[in-house]
Protein backbone atom coordinates (compact mmCIF):
# COMPACT_ATOMS: atom_id res chain seq x y z
CA UNK A 1 0.00 0.00 0.00
CA UNK A 2 2.41 2.31 0.44
CA UNK A 3 4.77 1.42 -2.57
CA UNK A 4 1.39 2.02 -4.31
CA UNK A 5 1.57 6.23 -2.94
CA UNK A 6 4.77 6.67 -3.17
CA UNK A 7 4.56 5.89 -6.67
CA UNK A 8 1.60 7.70 -7.42
CA UNK A 9 2.87 10.68 -5.15
CA UNK A 10 6.25 10.07 -7.45
CA UNK A 11 4.52 10.49 -10.92
CA UNK A 12 2.47 14.08 -9.52
CA UNK A 13 5.58 15.34 -8.38
CA UNK A 14 7.12 14.78 -12.23
CA UNK A 15 3.68 15.59 -13.55
CA UNK A 16 3.84 18.75 -11.87
CA UNK A 17 7.44 19.37 -11.94
CA UNK A 18 8.26 19.19 -15.41
CA UNK A 19 5.56 20.60 -17.06
CA UNK A 20 1.84 21.54 -17.84
CA UNK A 21 0.48 18.23 -18.74
CA UNK A 22 -2.76 18.82 -17.21
CA UNK A 23 -2.63 22.20 -18.33
CA UNK A 24 -2.81 21.43 -21.95
CA UNK A 25 -5.08 18.37 -22.03
CA UNK A 26 -7.57 20.61 -20.21
CA UNK A 27 -6.84 23.61 -22.61
CA UNK A 28 -7.17 20.93 -25.65
CA UNK A 29 -10.60 20.06 -23.69
CA UNK A 30 -11.94 23.77 -23.95
CA UNK A 31 -10.31 24.52 -27.52
CA UNK A 32 -11.99 21.76 -29.12
CA UNK A 33 -15.54 22.18 -27.39
CA UNK A 34 -15.10 25.69 -28.45
CA UNK A 35 -14.44 24.45 -31.96
CA UNK A 36 -18.33 23.26 -32.58
CA UNK A 37 -20.40 26.42 -31.85
CA UNK A 38 -18.32 27.62 -34.86
CA UNK A 39 -18.33 24.20 -36.67
CA UNK A 40 -22.25 23.55 -36.28
CA UNK A 41 -23.69 27.23 -35.66
CA UNK A 42 -24.55 29.01 -32.15
CA UNK A 43 -28.05 27.83 -32.14
CA UNK A 44 -28.96 27.24 -28.74
CA UNK A 45 -31.31 24.49 -29.31
CA UNK A 46 -28.66 22.78 -31.44
CA UNK A 47 -26.21 23.05 -28.69
CA UNK A 48 -28.23 21.85 -26.10
CA UNK A 49 -29.01 18.34 -27.95
CA UNK A 50 -25.44 17.86 -28.97
CA UNK A 51 -23.99 19.02 -25.66
CA UNK A 52 -23.72 15.75 -23.55
CA UNK A 53 -22.00 14.05 -26.98
CA UNK A 54 -19.79 16.84 -27.98
CA UNK A 55 -18.52 17.00 -24.22
CA UNK A 56 -17.86 13.45 -23.53
CA UNK A 57 -16.29 12.51 -27.22
CA UNK A 58 -13.56 15.67 -26.21
CA UNK A 59 -13.28 14.62 -23.19
CA UNK A 60 -12.02 11.11 -24.51
CA UNK A 61 -9.68 12.64 -26.82
CA UNK A 62 -8.73 14.74 -24.10
CA UNK A 63 -7.57 11.82 -21.77
CA UNK A 64 -6.24 10.08 -24.97
CA UNK A 65 -2.94 12.93 -25.31
CA UNK A 66 -1.24 12.30 -21.75
CA UNK A 67 -1.83 8.72 -22.36
CA UNK A 68 1.46 8.33 -24.01
CA UNK A 69 3.23 9.92 -20.93
CA UNK A 70 2.09 7.00 -18.71
CA UNK A 71 4.73 4.47 -19.79
CA UNK A 72 6.47 6.66 -22.42
CA UNK A 73 9.18 8.75 -20.86
CA UNK A 74 9.66 6.25 -17.97
CA UNK A 75 10.39 3.36 -20.62
CA UNK A 76 13.06 5.75 -22.66
CA UNK A 77 15.12 7.08 -19.45
CA UNK A 78 15.09 3.45 -18.25
CA UNK A 79 12.95 4.39 -15.28
CA UNK A 80 10.19 1.63 -16.02
CA UNK A 81 13.17 -0.86 -15.94
CA UNK A 82 14.25 0.19 -12.39
CA UNK A 83 10.62 0.47 -10.99
CA UNK A 84 10.53 -2.93 -12.51
CA UNK A 85 13.28 -4.63 -10.75
CA UNK A 86 11.72 -3.27 -7.20
CA UNK A 87 9.73 -5.67 -5.28
CA UNK A 88 6.76 -4.19 -5.91
CA UNK A 89 4.11 -6.37 -8.04
CA UNK A 90 4.33 -4.83 -11.52
CA UNK A 91 0.61 -4.68 -11.10
CA UNK A 92 0.60 -2.33 -8.26
CA UNK A 93 3.11 0.10 -10.22
CA UNK A 94 0.45 0.14 -13.25
CA UNK A 95 -2.87 0.91 -10.61
CA UNK A 96 -0.34 3.87 -9.23
CA UNK A 97 0.45 4.78 -12.53
CA UNK A 98 -3.17 4.76 -13.85
CA UNK A 99 -4.40 7.00 -10.48
CA UNK A 100 -1.95 9.51 -11.17
CA UNK A 101 -2.59 9.86 -14.90
CA UNK A 102 -6.11 9.98 -13.61
CA UNK A 103 -5.70 12.79 -11.27
CA UNK A 104 -3.37 14.57 -13.66
CA UNK A 105 -6.12 14.24 -16.45
CA UNK A 106 -9.51 12.61 -15.88
CA UNK A 107 -9.66 15.21 -12.60
CA UNK A 108 -9.43 18.68 -14.16
CA UNK A 109 -11.42 17.34 -17.27
CA UNK A 110 -14.26 16.78 -14.39
CA UNK A 111 -13.74 20.34 -12.92
CA UNK A 112 -13.80 21.68 -16.65
CA UNK A 113 -16.87 20.03 -17.94
CA UNK A 114 -19.55 22.01 -16.21
CA UNK A 115 -18.06 25.27 -17.55
CA UNK A 116 -18.34 23.95 -20.78
CA UNK A 117 -22.07 22.56 -20.23
CA UNK A 118 -23.05 26.05 -19.61
CA UNK A 119 -21.01 27.50 -22.81
CA UNK A 120 -23.24 24.55 -24.60
CA UNK A 121 -26.57 25.81 -22.81
CA UNK A 122 -26.86 22.18 -21.29
CA UNK A 123 -30.33 22.09 -19.55
CA UNK A 124 -29.20 21.86 -15.59
CA UNK A 125 -31.00 19.28 -15.25
CA UNK A 126 -27.78 17.11 -17.10
CA UNK A 127 -25.36 18.57 -14.44
CA UNK A 128 -25.56 16.05 -11.98
CA UNK A 129 -25.36 13.37 -14.30
CA UNK A 130 -22.84 14.96 -16.16
CA UNK A 131 -20.37 14.75 -13.09
CA UNK A 132 -21.55 11.10 -12.21
CA UNK A 133 -20.46 10.00 -15.34
CA UNK A 134 -17.48 11.98 -15.56
CA UNK A 135 -16.42 10.40 -12.01
CA UNK A 136 -17.67 6.69 -13.50
CA UNK A 137 -16.13 7.19 -16.80
CA UNK A 138 -13.12 9.28 -16.35
CA UNK A 139 -11.29 6.13 -14.69
CA UNK A 140 -12.57 3.52 -16.89
CA UNK A 141 -10.92 5.58 -19.56
CA UNK A 142 -7.38 5.96 -17.64
CA UNK A 143 -7.73 2.03 -17.18
CA UNK A 144 -8.06 0.85 -20.84
CA UNK A 145 -5.85 3.45 -21.84
CA UNK A 146 -2.96 1.95 -19.29
CA UNK A 147 -3.58 -1.04 -21.17
CA UNK A 148 -2.92 0.60 -24.92
CA UNK A 149 0.05 2.77 -23.72
CA UNK A 150 2.03 -0.48 -22.42
CA UNK A 151 1.07 -2.17 -25.32
CA UNK A 152 2.68 0.50 -27.85
CA UNK A 153 5.79 0.76 -25.87
CA UNK A 154 8.77 0.42 -28.39
CA UNK A 155 6.26 0.57 -31.46
CA UNK A 156 7.19 2.51 -34.73
CA UNK A 157 4.63 5.42 -34.70
CA UNK A 158 2.97 4.77 -31.18
CA UNK A 159 0.83 7.31 -30.84
CA UNK A 160 -1.02 7.12 -34.04
CA UNK A 161 -1.52 2.83 -33.10
CA UNK A 162 -2.32 3.99 -29.66
CA UNK A 163 -5.84 5.76 -30.89
CA UNK A 164 -6.27 2.89 -32.85
CA UNK A 165 -6.35 0.60 -30.35
CA UNK A 166 -8.00 2.39 -27.53
CA UNK A 167 -10.68 4.10 -29.28
CA UNK A 168 -12.98 1.46 -30.29
CA UNK A 169 -12.63 0.06 -26.20
CA UNK A 170 -13.51 3.39 -25.22
CA UNK A 171 -17.03 3.47 -27.25
CA UNK A 172 -18.93 1.93 -24.51
CA UNK A 173 -18.39 4.38 -22.07
CA UNK A 174 -19.14 7.19 -24.33
CA UNK A 175 -22.32 5.30 -25.39
CA UNK A 176 -23.61 5.07 -21.55
CA UNK A 177 -22.15 8.47 -20.36
CA UNK A 178 -24.07 9.69 -23.00
CA UNK A 179 -27.06 7.77 -22.53
CA UNK A 180 -27.19 8.70 -18.64
CA UNK A 181 -26.76 12.85 -19.21
CA UNK A 182 -29.54 12.80 -22.28
CA UNK A 183 -31.77 10.58 -19.92
CA UNK A 184 -31.40 12.80 -16.72
CA UNK A 185 -32.49 16.11 -19.22
CA UNK A 186 -35.10 13.95 -20.58
CA UNK A 187 -36.36 13.68 -16.66
CA UNK A 188 -35.66 9.91 -16.91
CA UNK A 189 -34.21 7.66 -14.41
CA UNK A 190 -30.05 7.69 -14.89
CA UNK A 191 -29.92 4.51 -12.74
CA UNK A 192 -29.46 1.75 -14.88
CA UNK A 193 -26.52 3.59 -17.51
CA UNK A 194 -24.79 4.47 -14.19
CA UNK A 195 -24.86 0.74 -12.82
CA UNK A 196 -23.65 -0.12 -16.40
CA UNK A 197 -20.72 2.43 -16.17
CA UNK A 198 -19.56 1.29 -12.39
CA UNK A 199 -19.71 -2.80 -13.60
CA UNK A 200 -17.36 -1.44 -16.80
CA UNK A 201 -14.81 0.19 -14.34
CA UNK A 202 -15.23 -2.72 -11.55
CA UNK A 203 -14.67 -4.68 -14.11
CA UNK A 204 -11.76 -2.89 -15.70
CA UNK A 205 -10.11 -2.12 -12.13
CA UNK A 206 -8.47 -5.24 -11.92
CA UNK A 207 -8.48 -6.71 -15.63
CA UNK A 208 -7.06 -3.75 -17.30
CA UNK A 209 -3.58 -3.57 -14.73
CA UNK A 210 -3.57 -6.79 -14.85
CA UNK A 211 -2.98 -6.98 -19.02
CA UNK A 212 -1.15 -3.85 -18.67
CA UNK A 213 0.92 -5.19 -16.52
CA UNK A 214 1.92 -8.23 -18.74
CA UNK A 215 2.58 -5.97 -21.85
CA UNK A 216 5.01 -4.15 -19.81
CA UNK A 217 6.96 -7.29 -18.65
CA UNK A 218 7.00 -8.28 -22.36
CA UNK A 219 8.10 -5.08 -23.49
CA UNK A 220 10.85 -5.27 -21.11
CA UNK A 221 11.93 -8.57 -22.30
CA UNK B 1 -2.93 -34.41 -29.84
CA UNK B 2 -1.14 -35.65 -33.63
CA UNK B 3 1.65 -33.79 -32.86
CA UNK B 4 -0.21 -30.53 -33.92
CA UNK B 5 1.35 -28.32 -31.03
CA UNK B 6 4.64 -28.34 -33.14
CA UNK B 7 4.90 -26.40 -36.69
CA UNK B 8 6.17 -29.72 -38.52
CA UNK B 9 3.39 -31.62 -36.97
CA UNK B 10 1.16 -29.07 -38.35
CA UNK B 11 2.67 -29.36 -41.82
CA UNK B 12 2.46 -32.48 -42.16
CA UNK B 13 -1.30 -32.72 -40.73
CA UNK B 14 -2.33 -29.74 -43.27
CA UNK B 15 -0.67 -31.39 -46.24
CA UNK B 16 -2.84 -34.47 -45.62
CA UNK B 17 -6.24 -32.35 -45.34
CA UNK B 18 -6.05 -29.31 -46.60
CA UNK B 19 -7.13 -30.86 -50.45
CA UNK B 20 -10.49 -32.63 -48.67
CA UNK B 21 -10.90 -29.03 -46.96
CA UNK B 22 -10.66 -27.16 -50.61
CA UNK B 23 -13.30 -30.05 -52.18
CA UNK B 24 -15.91 -30.05 -49.08
CA UNK B 25 -15.98 -26.26 -49.16
CA UNK B 26 -16.54 -26.15 -53.19
CA UNK B 27 -19.13 -28.70 -53.37
CA UNK B 28 -21.03 -27.29 -49.90
CA UNK B 29 -21.04 -23.82 -51.20
CA UNK B 30 -21.52 -24.91 -54.91
CA UNK B 31 -24.25 -26.93 -53.51
CA UNK B 32 -25.13 -23.92 -50.99
CA UNK B 33 -25.62 -21.52 -54.12
CA UNK B 34 -27.35 -23.66 -56.23
CA UNK B 35 -29.96 -24.20 -53.39
CA UNK B 36 -29.78 -20.93 -52.43
CA UNK B 37 -30.35 -18.46 -55.57
CA UNK B 38 -32.45 -21.35 -57.90
CA UNK B 39 -34.26 -24.06 -55.38
CA UNK B 40 -35.36 -21.86 -52.30
CA UNK B 41 -38.03 -19.70 -52.59
CA UNK B 42 -38.14 -15.96 -52.24
CA UNK B 43 -39.68 -14.21 -49.08
CA UNK B 44 -43.12 -12.99 -49.09
CA UNK B 45 -42.01 -9.98 -47.44
CA UNK B 46 -38.69 -9.58 -48.54
CA UNK B 47 -38.73 -10.57 -51.93
CA UNK B 48 -35.67 -11.61 -53.82
CA UNK B 49 -33.46 -9.78 -51.63
CA UNK B 50 -33.78 -12.38 -48.99
CA UNK B 51 -30.82 -14.25 -50.53
CA UNK B 52 -28.42 -11.96 -49.68
CA UNK B 53 -28.61 -13.40 -46.29
CA UNK B 54 -27.43 -16.87 -47.47
CA UNK B 55 -23.34 -14.68 -47.71
CA UNK B 56 -24.37 -12.23 -45.05
CA UNK B 57 -25.15 -14.76 -42.30
CA UNK B 58 -22.17 -17.08 -42.68
CA UNK B 59 -19.66 -13.96 -43.21
CA UNK B 60 -21.10 -12.78 -39.32
CA UNK B 61 -20.08 -16.21 -38.50
CA UNK B 62 -17.03 -16.11 -39.72
CA UNK B 63 -15.95 -12.48 -39.00
CA UNK B 64 -16.51 -13.51 -35.15
CA UNK B 65 -15.07 -17.42 -35.53
CA UNK B 66 -12.43 -15.87 -36.44
CA UNK B 67 -11.85 -13.45 -33.80
CA UNK B 68 -12.79 -16.31 -31.27
CA UNK B 69 -10.02 -18.43 -33.00
CA UNK B 70 -7.40 -15.55 -33.06
CA UNK B 71 -8.68 -14.79 -29.06
CA UNK B 72 -8.20 -18.42 -28.11
CA UNK B 73 -4.68 -19.02 -29.78
CA UNK B 74 -3.60 -15.90 -28.54
CA UNK B 75 -4.10 -17.18 -24.82
CA UNK B 76 -2.72 -20.55 -25.81
CA UNK B 77 0.49 -18.42 -27.08
CA UNK B 78 0.71 -16.56 -23.73
CA UNK B 79 0.36 -19.23 -21.41
CA UNK B 80 2.28 -22.11 -22.95
CA UNK B 81 4.22 -20.31 -24.98
CA UNK B 82 2.87 -22.21 -27.91
CA UNK B 83 4.91 -21.17 -31.45
CA UNK B 84 2.17 -22.54 -33.63
CA UNK B 85 -0.13 -20.70 -31.88
CA UNK B 86 0.94 -17.35 -32.70
CA UNK B 87 1.09 -18.01 -36.20
CA UNK B 88 -2.58 -18.90 -35.94
CA UNK B 89 -3.76 -15.96 -34.16
CA UNK B 90 -1.99 -13.97 -37.03
CA UNK B 91 -3.30 -15.95 -39.84
CA UNK B 92 -6.86 -15.35 -38.76
CA UNK B 93 -6.85 -12.00 -38.15
CA UNK B 94 -6.45 -10.83 -42.03
CA UNK B 95 -9.38 -13.73 -43.12
CA UNK B 96 -11.57 -12.89 -39.92
CA UNK B 97 -11.16 -9.13 -40.86
CA UNK B 98 -12.17 -9.41 -44.42
CA UNK B 99 -15.65 -11.74 -43.33
CA UNK B 100 -16.54 -9.03 -41.35
CA UNK B 101 -16.03 -6.65 -44.02
CA UNK B 102 -18.04 -8.77 -45.96
CA UNK B 103 -21.17 -9.05 -43.35
CA UNK B 104 -21.37 -5.11 -42.85
CA UNK B 105 -21.38 -4.65 -47.03
CA UNK B 106 -23.68 -7.48 -47.73
CA UNK B 107 -25.68 -6.08 -44.64
CA UNK B 108 -26.32 -2.43 -46.15
CA UNK B 109 -26.89 -3.89 -49.14
CA UNK B 110 -29.47 -5.37 -47.98
CA UNK B 111 -30.66 -3.04 -45.77
CA UNK B 112 -31.06 -0.35 -48.40
CA UNK B 113 -34.13 -2.03 -50.09
CA UNK B 114 -35.01 -3.19 -46.41
CA UNK B 115 -34.38 -0.45 -43.95
CA UNK B 116 -34.31 2.37 -46.42
CA UNK B 117 -31.45 3.15 -45.23
CA UNK B 118 -27.46 1.58 -45.68
CA UNK B 119 -26.73 2.05 -42.42
CA UNK B 120 -28.05 2.02 -38.99
CA UNK B 121 -26.80 3.20 -35.67
CA UNK B 122 -28.06 0.07 -34.48
CA UNK B 123 -26.48 -2.32 -31.71
CA UNK B 124 -25.71 -5.30 -33.81
CA UNK B 125 -24.45 -3.43 -36.87
CA UNK B 126 -21.83 -1.08 -34.05
CA UNK B 127 -20.42 -3.78 -32.62
CA UNK B 128 -19.70 -5.23 -35.42
CA UNK B 129 -17.98 -2.35 -36.72
CA UNK B 130 -16.00 -1.85 -33.47
CA UNK B 131 -15.15 -5.78 -34.51
CA UNK B 132 -13.65 -4.55 -37.54
CA UNK B 133 -11.79 -1.93 -36.18
CA UNK B 134 -10.75 -4.16 -33.41
CA UNK B 135 -9.11 -6.41 -36.26
CA UNK B 136 -8.08 -3.51 -38.01
CA UNK B 137 -5.51 -2.52 -34.12
CA UNK B 138 -4.82 -5.93 -34.02
CA UNK B 139 -2.90 -6.08 -37.43
CA UNK B 140 -1.66 -3.01 -36.70
CA UNK B 141 -0.11 -3.61 -33.43
CA UNK B 142 1.48 -6.97 -34.37
CA UNK B 143 3.25 -4.89 -37.70
CA UNK B 144 4.13 -2.15 -35.36
CA UNK B 145 7.38 -3.60 -33.60
CA UNK B 146 10.59 -4.21 -35.54
CA UNK B 147 10.97 -7.82 -33.68
CA UNK B 148 8.13 -9.79 -35.01
CA UNK B 149 7.91 -11.94 -31.58
CA UNK B 150 7.22 -9.03 -29.82
CA UNK B 151 4.82 -7.75 -32.06
CA UNK B 152 2.87 -11.18 -31.58
CA UNK B 153 2.68 -10.83 -27.95
CA UNK B 154 1.13 -7.43 -27.38
CA UNK B 155 -1.42 -8.66 -30.37
CA UNK B 156 -2.00 -11.46 -27.72
CA UNK B 157 -2.90 -9.35 -25.45
CA UNK B 158 -4.81 -6.96 -27.27
CA UNK B 159 -6.50 -9.78 -28.58
CA UNK B 160 -7.72 -10.70 -25.26
CA UNK B 161 -9.03 -7.84 -24.17
CA UNK B 162 -10.90 -7.13 -27.15
CA UNK B 163 -12.75 -10.94 -27.02
CA UNK B 164 -15.15 -8.71 -24.38
CA UNK B 165 -17.09 -7.38 -27.96
CA UNK B 166 -17.95 -10.69 -29.50
CA UNK B 167 -20.54 -11.63 -26.69
CA UNK B 168 -21.96 -8.31 -26.89
CA UNK B 169 -22.18 -8.74 -30.67
CA UNK B 170 -23.95 -11.89 -30.23
CA UNK B 171 -26.83 -10.83 -27.65
CA UNK B 172 -26.91 -7.27 -28.80
CA UNK B 173 -30.12 -8.05 -30.33
CA UNK B 174 -31.39 -9.24 -27.54
CA UNK B 175 -30.22 -6.73 -24.66
CA UNK B 176 -31.23 -3.90 -26.90
CA UNK B 177 -34.01 -3.40 -28.65
CA UNK B 178 -32.48 -3.09 -32.16
CA UNK B 179 -33.51 -2.79 -35.45
CA UNK B 180 -31.48 -6.07 -36.64
CA UNK B 181 -34.00 -8.70 -36.73
CA UNK B 182 -32.98 -11.04 -33.34
CA UNK B 183 -31.53 -14.70 -33.63
CA UNK B 184 -33.56 -16.92 -35.72
CA UNK B 185 -31.06 -19.77 -36.22
CA UNK B 186 -28.75 -20.36 -32.33
CA UNK B 187 -32.29 -20.41 -30.83
CA UNK B 188 -32.88 -22.76 -27.86
CA UNK B 189 -35.91 -23.75 -29.23
CA UNK B 190 -34.55 -24.43 -32.62
CA UNK B 191 -33.83 -22.66 -35.41
CA UNK B 192 -37.05 -20.72 -36.80
CA UNK B 193 -36.16 -20.91 -40.42
CA UNK B 194 -38.47 -22.98 -42.59
CA UNK B 195 -36.53 -26.35 -44.41
CA UNK B 196 -36.34 -24.77 -47.61
CA UNK B 197 -34.23 -21.73 -46.32
CA UNK B 198 -32.71 -23.42 -43.92
CA UNK B 199 -30.77 -26.36 -45.70
CA UNK B 200 -29.32 -23.73 -47.73
CA UNK B 201 -28.10 -21.23 -45.42
CA UNK B 202 -26.41 -24.15 -43.46
CA UNK B 203 -24.84 -25.65 -46.26
CA UNK B 204 -23.42 -22.43 -47.18
CA UNK B 205 -22.33 -21.91 -42.99
CA UNK B 206 -20.72 -25.25 -43.26
CA UNK B 207 -18.89 -24.00 -46.84
CA UNK B 208 -17.85 -21.04 -45.53
CA UNK B 209 -16.11 -22.50 -42.55
CA UNK B 210 -14.38 -25.21 -44.68
CA UNK B 211 -13.02 -22.47 -46.87
CA UNK B 212 -11.68 -20.36 -43.32
CA UNK B 213 -10.20 -23.09 -42.07
CA UNK B 214 -8.46 -23.87 -45.50
CA UNK B 215 -7.61 -20.60 -45.47
CA UNK B 216 -5.94 -20.55 -42.26
CA UNK B 217 -3.61 -23.17 -42.94
CA UNK B 218 -2.35 -21.57 -46.20
CA UNK B 219 -1.50 -18.78 -44.05
CA UNK B 220 -0.35 -20.65 -41.35
CA UNK B 221 2.02 -22.89 -43.61
CA UNK B 222 3.52 -19.74 -45.36
CA UNK B 223 3.83 -18.37 -41.95
CA UNK B 224 6.37 -21.28 -40.72
CA UNK B 225 7.95 -20.91 -44.24
CA UNK B 226 8.43 -17.10 -43.99
CA UNK B 227 9.96 -17.84 -40.28
CA UNK B 228 12.07 -20.63 -41.62
CA UNK B 229 13.57 -17.99 -44.39
CA UNK B 230 14.11 -15.57 -41.60
CA UNK B 231 16.09 -18.14 -39.55
CA UNK B 232 18.06 -19.03 -42.77
CA UNK B 233 19.17 -15.45 -43.52
CA UNK B 234 20.20 -14.68 -39.76
CA UNK B 235 22.03 -17.90 -39.46
CA UNK B 236 23.94 -16.78 -43.66
CA UNK B 237 24.47 -12.95 -42.20
CA UNK B 238 25.95 -14.89 -38.93
CA UNK B 239 28.00 -17.03 -40.63
CA UNK B 240 29.16 -14.44 -42.87
CA UNK B 241 30.16 -12.34 -40.44
CA UNK B 242 31.80 -15.37 -38.43
CA UNK B 243 34.22 -15.46 -41.88
CA UNK B 244 34.84 -11.86 -41.75
CA UNK B 245 36.27 -11.96 -38.34
CA UNK B 246 38.38 -15.15 -38.89
CA UNK B 247 40.29 -13.57 -42.15
CA UNK B 248 40.86 -10.58 -39.72
CA UNK B 249 42.92 -12.69 -36.73
CA UNK B 250 44.17 -14.71 -40.05
CA UNK B 251 45.29 -11.17 -41.49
Amino acid sequence: MNRLFEIIRRDLRLALRQGSDSVMVVTFFVLTVILFPFGIGPEANILERVSPGVLWVTALLASMLSLDRLFQADYEDGSLELLALTPTALEVLVIGKVAAHWLTTGLPLMVAAPVLAVLLHMNADGFLALLATMLIGTPILSLIGAMGAALVLGARRGGVLLSLLVLPLYIPVLIFGVGAIDAAIQGLETGAQLLLMGGILLAALPLAPLAAAAAVRQARE
Amino acid sequence: MLGLSTPSGFVRFAKAVSPWLWVASALLIGGGLYFALLVSPADYQQGQTVRIMYIHVPSAWLGMMGYSVMALSSAAALIWKNPLADLVAKASAPVGACFTFLCLATGSLWGKPMWGTWWAWDARLTSMLILLFLYFGYIALQNAFDDPGRGARAAAILALAGFVNVPVIKFSVDWWKTLHQPASLMKMSGPALHPSMLTPLLLMVAGFTCFYVAVLMVRVRSEILAAKIRALRLSEIHSVQAAGVADGVAG
